[in-house]
């Protein structure tokens, strides 16, 4: 990592401009719909600013201050897994000829160079997690070649949600790697570091003053603060076993009557990556496309196996999830698949909430009551 | 989902001839025969492949013509229609009622959670001439039907892909998939969690695309219940949101009021109902 410098407030649009004149698309955060969502945005003035966010367990609405800093907010819907994971991608073709011979062609996709402004802490660790599933020894095609030129520029993240807790589990909010260049946002302008060989270069061509001791006390304080001030948290890093152990817990019936078992939990988390596919195919059997889109084990095709539904209702799925999520995840990849990132929490309907019945399904049911 | 679906033709010869399309309609508004209508090319691609013995939106009509597969548009609310999808089930091969009207009674089945009677009264000077049954049902209440596309209007998407899938002689996958699901997918934001709107996405099955919420509405409902409905927690959810009893009931009691887990919310949020849901948690 460089020594921080620091960009003047007013310059900000170098950035965007350094990253365009590089072959860059740029994609930011901006607000549309009620939220903070990322999208297409070359122009520095139309990030948030001013605006912050009010997040509590099935709730989400946007503030408004008069500051004029541009990060001030913690995470909203989704970030990074949509760029990369695609909602739905067609992933070949077939074709039936004069013959009826049929032909299997995959997609050709166009190459893109894309740059994300803004992601969190949280994402970075979630965008591990997913290189390290996608990026395998199978690796997958699609998300291979939009990774490869996918350029990062991190925020330290100041304003938590209160529904965040990435300091308990390690992942936030401070940036410590998976970008290319990292910014701290200050009142009068922005501390930034590179990080990889792409992001100091970018940095050589950025319009930057030497860091004051100010600056960097300042910056480290209010990381320090964005850590502190989380009031969630779960109830350890691997709960493997605690969960195993207890499938037949209460709780699990109890979060049922609260679950809608619709997914968004599922959809918005950055590290969730299961899948469906369909086939889209012409009326008259000339031609076929092969699809993959999002799917959630909330689904009943999740568990369609060989004509019989494993997980028939609310309680096996959500129990599934979970399980899966904080337990089964330290198998899989070594940790557990939470970044503490809260969007479950504020986006589920019904405001179910991971660290309280983690918490709850860690207690001896006859302790559990008082939660 | 949970029983395999039967095969799309028992007899394995249908290719000696092209297969053969009709479109019924029962108590409806026609609004699915326009949705087909609607389809444009894959409207012609339809009729290069099948045959349209019956379709009165049209201009074909024979009612009575054999077909190997019956579209059904409508509700079943007279007793006229009743002796009539019995026909139609004798002389189709396979059935598949279309839109809410056809897969859960449509608007018209408010009636089954009324007095119809009085109803009839109180809208009519002479009710006497009215010939009704006091229900408004699924076609599936009267007759088995081999796949159910819902939807008002149903969606031309599901009707086509159906029927493709039914021409390779492959058996038609039913969406299952909520709402939420496809609004994600979509990259919409949630109107329940942003602005507190009463979506019935987490419990309405897609085929719409998420089209409500993808302009800012809250979803309601109009293409049924998705399998694993949690309508009793979604309803808790909007009166915890602020809608009063009455207002939750209403949320349930659009064009598929007449779907069973639809109409169980409407019985318990509807006043004067005894036990309108508060006493369960």
């Amino acid at each position: 990592m460089t020594e921080a410098h620091c960009l003047p407030r007013a310059r900000l649009q170098a950035l965007f401009d350094r990253l365009g004149e590089r072959g860059f698309r740029c994609i930011g955060p901006q607000v549309r719909d009620g939220a903070i969502v990322y999208d297409d945005l070359s122009d520095a003035s139309a990030l948030p600013v001013g605006i912050g966010t009010h997040q509590a367990p099935g709730r989400y609405r946007l503030e408004h201050y008069a500051h004029a800093r541009c990060f001030a907010w913690s995470n909203g819907p989704q970030a990074l897994k949509p760029l990369l994971f695609a909602p739905e991608e067609p992933l070949w073709q077939v074709t039936r000829g004069a013959d009826g011979r049929v032909t299997f062609a995959s997609i050709e996709r166009p190459a893109q160079r894309r740059a994300v402004i803004g992601v969190r802490a949280c994402d970075l660790a979630a965008l591990t997690l997913h290189d390290a599933h996608f990026l395998g020894a199978a690796a997958d095609p699609g998300y291979a070649a939009r990774r490869a030129e996918l350029f990062i520029v991190a925020v330290d993240c100041s304003h938590p949600a209160d529904t965040c807790f990435c300091a308990s589990t390690g992942d936030g909010p401070a940036v410590t790697g998976g970008a290319d260049l990292t910014l701290t946002e200050l009142d009068a302008g922005f501390l930034v570091r590179g990080l990889t060989d792409a992001g100091r270069s970018l940095m050589d061509a950025l319009p930057l003053l030497p860091a004051s001791s100010d600056d960097l006390r300042l910056a480290k304080a209010e990381i320090e603060h964005a850590a502190t001030s989380q009031r969630r948290q779960l109830p350890g890093r691997n709960l493997r076993d605690v969960l195993f152990a207890n499938l037949d817990h209460p709780r699990w019936d109890d979060v049922a009557e609260r679950c809608l078992a619709c997914g968004n939990c599922v959809a918005v988390c950055p590290t969730c990556f299961c899948y469906t596919e369909r086939e889209d195919a012409a009326l008259d059997g000339s031609h076929s496309t092969h699809l993959r889109l999002w799917d959630t084990c909330y689904s009943a095709e999740h568990s369609y196996l060989h004509g019989r539904l494993l997980r028939a209702n609310t309680r096996t799925r959500y129990r599934q999830w979970l399980t899966h999520k904080l337990g089964g995840w330290h198998d899989q990849y070594g940790r557990s698949g939470c970044v503490g990132c809260g969007r479950c929490i504020a986006w589920c309907p019904t405001g179910i909430d991971i660290t309280a019945e983690a918490a709850a399904l860690c207690k001896p049911p006859a302790a559990e009551t008082d939660t | 989902m949970t029983t395999p679906p039967k095969p799309p033709f028992a007899d394995p010869a249908p290719h000696q001839r092209r297969p053969r399309l009709a479109v019924h309609k029962f108590s409806s508004c026609d609004g699915c025969q326009l949705a087909l209508l609607n389809a444009g090319e894959g409207l012609l691609a339809v009729a290069a492949h099948f045959d349209i013995v019956h379709f009165a939106e049209a201009g074909v009509v024979d009612e009575a013509a054999e077909a190997d597969i019956a579209l059904v548009e409508g509700s079943i609310s007279t007793p006229d229609e009743r002796e009539r999808i019995r026909a139609v089930r004798e002389h189709s091969r396979w059935v598949i009622p279309i839109g809410a009207c056809a897969t859960a009674g449509g608007p018209q089945a408010h009636r089954n959670l009324a007095h119809a009677e009085s109803w009839l009264a109180s809208a009519y000077p002479q009710p006497e001439h009215v010939t009704a049954l006091p229900t408004a049902t699924a076609i599936s209440a009267h007759v088995p039907v081999e796949l159910e596309l819902p939807g008002c209007p149903v969606s031309t998407a599901q009707v086509l892909t159906a029927l493709t899938s039914l021409l390779a002689g492959a058996s038609p996958r039913p969406e299952q998939d909520k709402v939420c699901l496809e609004c994600k997918r979509r990259g919409q934001v949630c109107v329940l969690v942003a602005k507190g709107a009463p979506c019935l996405g987490p419990v309405t099955v897609t085929g719409c695309g998420a089209l409500c919420p993808g302009l800012g509405r809250d979803c309601y409902g109009c293409y049924g219940p998705a399998e694993n409905p949690e309508v009793a927690t979604l309803a808790r959810r909007f009166r915890d949101l602020g809608l009063d009893a009455d207002a939750v009931a209403r949320r349930f009691a659009y064009q598929n009021i007449g779907a069973a887990p639809f109409t169980q919310a409407v019985r318990d949020w509807r006043r004067p109902a005894v036990g309108h849901g508060d006493g369960d948690d």
